[in-house]
C-alpha cells in the first residue's frame, strides 16, 4: 500500500505544482490519476520513485518513508512505463525485457525463463520475438514489451504514464483489455496517468481526478460517474459519458451477502435471514455454487420441511452482464433479490432491486439535469 | 609511350616504395585517430554530461581545426621535432574536433523517453551511459570517425616538410623534381585512401544507424 500525506510541491520560482495530496493507493488496485495538462497527474506519479521530489508532506510505502529508500533500489522495484515506449532500441527484444533483472544481477537461466514467460502472457512467441529488435515490432507489440519489461523484476507497483496514448486506437483498446486481463492474474498496485476518461472508466479500481495540483475527485468510476462532485469533473467526465455510462452489474451488486448451503437446517437459515434482515437467501452446494433461493416467507411458512422442499430456482445473473440488460430483461419484475453470479457458477453477491431502482433514478435525474 | 602507360610503368616498378609510403601514410593516419578517440569519447561525454564545460571543450578543439595545418605542423615540430611521432601528434589535434562535436552530439540527442525509461528503470547515471547513452551514440561517433579520418588523410600529405614519410613524399619529391609522373603516383593512392576510408566507414556508419534504429 502506498499513502500519500499533504504532499506539497512548490518549485524554485514559486509555482506551486502539487497542493495537499493525500491518496492512498491500495494492494492489487489499478489507481487511475486523471485531469488536464499540467493538473500535477504526471508529477504526482513521478514522485512515487522519485524521479521528482516533494517539498512538504510524506509519501510511504507499505508504512516506509520514501525517502529513506534508495531512489536507484526504490527503481528497481518499481515497474515503469512510459508515454513514448522507450525501449532501448540498440537492444533485442530480450535485453529490453531483462533490463531490471541483469540490473539486479539475477541469474541467467533464471532471466531467460522470466523474459519467456512475460512474453508469452501477452501472447508474442518467445521463439519469434525474443532475438528482434524493437522497430521489428508493431507500436502496439512494442508496448506490450514496454509493459513486460516493467513486470519482469516481479515488482510490487507499476507505474505507468499515459502508456497507451500513442498507439492507434484498437491497439490501446486492446492492451487496455490485457491490461485488466493480466491485472487479475498478476494482482499489482498500479497507478496509471492518464488524460481519457474512457479508459479511466474502462480499468480503474480508483479515479483521481486532479486540477491545478489538487485532487478534486477520488472514487470508483461508478461513484465518479453516479456522483461528480462538482462542475469541473461533470464536464471532465463529460456530459455525453454521464449519460451512457451505467454502472455495471457488478458496481451495484451487495458483495457481502450471505448464503446457505442446502444441506443447512431451516431453522439456522431462517435465523440467518432474521439475523441479516434478508427477505431471501441464495442457496448454494457444496462447492459454493448457486442452485436456488430460499425466499423468508415460505421459509417461516414450512418451518418442517428441508430447503429442498420449499426453495425456487430464479435465474442468477452473470456479473458481467449490463446494467441496460438486467433491466430490459425484466428480471426485476418477479423479484426483488437476483442472485449475482461468476462464470464457474459461485455466488459472488446480490443484486438488490431497491438499490438498483435507487441508482437508476439518481443517474437518469444527472442524465436529465445534464442536458 | 603514352602518359597513363608511363604512370603505370612507374607505379609497378616503385611498387615496393610506393607499398611501404602508403603503409606509413595509413600508420600515421590510424595512431593520430585512435589518440584522437581515446581522449576525444571521453571529452565528448564529460561536455555532454557537464553542459557548463560544453563551450570551453568544443571551442578548444574548434580552434585546433581552424589552425592552418601546415602552420599547425611546423609549430608542432619547433617542440616534438622532426619525424613520424610529430606528424602523429598533428593528426591526432585534427582528428579531435570531430570526435569530440559528434559524442557530444550523439549522446545529448539520445531521445528524452529513452532516457527516462533507464533512469526509471534504476540505472545508476555510470550504467544509463554504458549502457544506453553511449551504445546510442555510435553512429555519431562514427560519422564523426569518418570525417576525421577524410582529412586526417589529406594533412598526412605535407607529413615530408616535417619529416615524416608518406604518400606525401611522392607528391612533394614530384613538385621538385617537376615529375608529373611522381605527383601522380603519389596523388592516386592518396585519394583512394580517402576514397575508401569514406566509403567503408560510411558504410558502416550506416549499419550502426540501422542496428540503433535511426534511420
Amino acid at each position: 500500500m502506498i499513502q500519500l500525506k499533504g504532499i506539497h510541491k512548490v518549485y524554485d520560482d514559486g509555482f506551486q505544482a502539487l497542493q495537499d495530496i493525500n491518496l492512498t493507493f491500495e494492494e492489487g488496485k489499478i489507481n487511475v490519476l486523471i485531469g488536464p495538462s499540467g493538473c500535477g497527474k504526471t508529477t504526482t506519479m513521478k514522485l512515487l520513485n522519485r524521479l521528482t521530489d516533494y517539498t512538504e508532506g510524506q509519501i510511504l510505502i507499505d508504512g516506509k518513508n520514501i525517502q529513506q529508500i534508495n531512489p536507484i533500489e526504490l527503481r528497481r522495484q518499481m515497474g515503469y512505463v512510459i508515454q513514448n515506449i522507450g525501449l532501448f532500441p540498440h537492444m533485442t527484444i530480450f535485453d529490453n525485457v531483462a533490463t531490471v533483472p541483469k540490473l539486479l544481477k539475477w541469474d541467467k537461466q533464471k532471466i531467460k525463463q522470466r523474459v519467456d514467460e512475460l512474453l508469452r502472457m501477452v501472447n508474442l512467441d518467445p521463439e519469434v520475438y525474443r532475438d528482434r529488435y524493437p522497430s521489428e515490432l508493431s507500436g502496439g507489440q512494442q508496448q506490450r514489451i514496454g509493459v513486460i519489461r516493467a513486470l519482469a523484476a516481479e515488482p510490487s507497483t507499476i507505474l505507468m504514464d499515459e502508456p497507451f496514448s500513442a498507439l492507434d486506437p484498437i491497439s490501446r483498446e486492446q492492451l487496455q483489455e490485457e491490461l485488466v486481463r493480466l491485472q487479475q492474474e498478476i494482482n499489482k498496485t498500479i497507478v496509471f496517468v492518464t488524460h481519457d476518461m474512457d479508459e479511466a472508466i474502462k480499468i480503474a479500481d480508483q479515479i483521481i481526478i486532479m486540477k491545478s495540483g489538487q485532487v478534486v475527485q477520488k472514487g470508483s468510476p461508478q461513484e465518479i460517474l453516479a456522483n461528480p462532485t462538482n462542475d469541473f469533473v461533470k464536464e471532465f467526465i463529460g456530459e455525453e459519458r454521464l449519460g451512457s455510462a451505467l454502472p455495471s452489474v457488478k458496481g451495484l451488486m451487495t458483495e457481502t451477502f450471505e448464503t446457505v448451503n442446502v444441506r443447512t437446517p431451516m431453522d439456522q437459515a431462517i435465523q440467518t435471514m432474521v439475523d441479516k434482515q434478508y427477505k431471501a437467501i441464495p442457496v448454494v452446494d457444496q462447492d459454493g455454487k448457486y442452485i436456488g433461493m430460499l425466499d423468508l416467507f415460505s421459509a417461516l411458512k414450512y418451518k418442517e420441511q428441508n430447503i429442498e422442499d420449499v426453495w425456487t430456482h430464479p435465474q442468477a445473473i452473470l456479473e458481467t452482464t449490463g446494467t441496460e440488460q438486467v433491466i430490459s430483461d425484466e428480471y426485476l419484475e418477479q423479484q426483488a433479490l437476483i442472485p449475482v453470479v461468476a462464470n464457474d457458477d459461485q455466488v459472488v453477491g446480490i443484486l438488490q432491486r431497491e438499490k438498483l431502482l435507487e441508482v437508476l433514478q439518481q443517474f437518469y435525474q444527472l442524465k436529465r439535469g445534464g442536458q | 609511350m603514352s602518359f597513363l602507360q608511363e604512370l603505370g610503368q612507374y607505379m609497378l616498378d616503385n611498387s615496393n616504395l610506393l607499398l611501404e609510403l602508403t603503409i606509413e601514410h595509413i600508420l600515421m593516419v590510424i595512431y593520430g585517430i585512435a589518440l584522437a578517440l581515446i581522449l576525444g569519447i571521453p571529452l565528448g561525454i564529460i561536455a555532454a554530461r557537464f553542459e557548463r564545460l560544453a563551450p570551453f571543450i568544443i571551442s578548444l578543439t574548434n580552434i585546433l581545426q581552424l589552425i592552418p595545418s601546415l602552420a599547425m605542423l611546423a609549430i608542432l615540430m619547433l617542440y616534438f621535432g622532426l619525424g613520424f611521432q610529430t606528424m602523429v601528434i598533428g593528426l591526432f589535434l585534427y582528428s579531435l574536433m570531430p570526435i569530440v562535436r559528434n559524442t557530444y552530439v550523439g549522446i545529448r540527442e539520445v531521445d528524452g523517453s529513452i532516457m527516462e525509461a533507464g533512469k526509471g528503470s534504476g540505472m545508476t547515471p555510470f550504467q544509463l551511459l554504458a549502457k544506453v547513452q553511449f551504445p546510442l551514440s555510435i553512429p555519431f561517433v562514427l560519422a564523426g570517425l569518418r570525417v576525421a579520418s577524410v582529412i586526417a588523410i589529406a594533412v598526412a600529405c605535407i607529413g615530408p616538410y616535417i619529416g615524416a614519410e608518406g604518400l606525401g613524399k611522392e607528391i612533394i619529391s614530384g613538385i621538385s623534381l617537376q615529375s608529373e609522373v611522381k605527383i601522380y603516383a603519389g596523388a592516386i593512392p592518396a585519394t583512394l585512401l580517402a576514397i575508401v576510408a569514406d566509403l567503408a566507414l560510411g558504410l558502416l556508419e550506416k549499419k550502426a544507424k540501422k542496428r540503433m534504429a535511426l534511420a
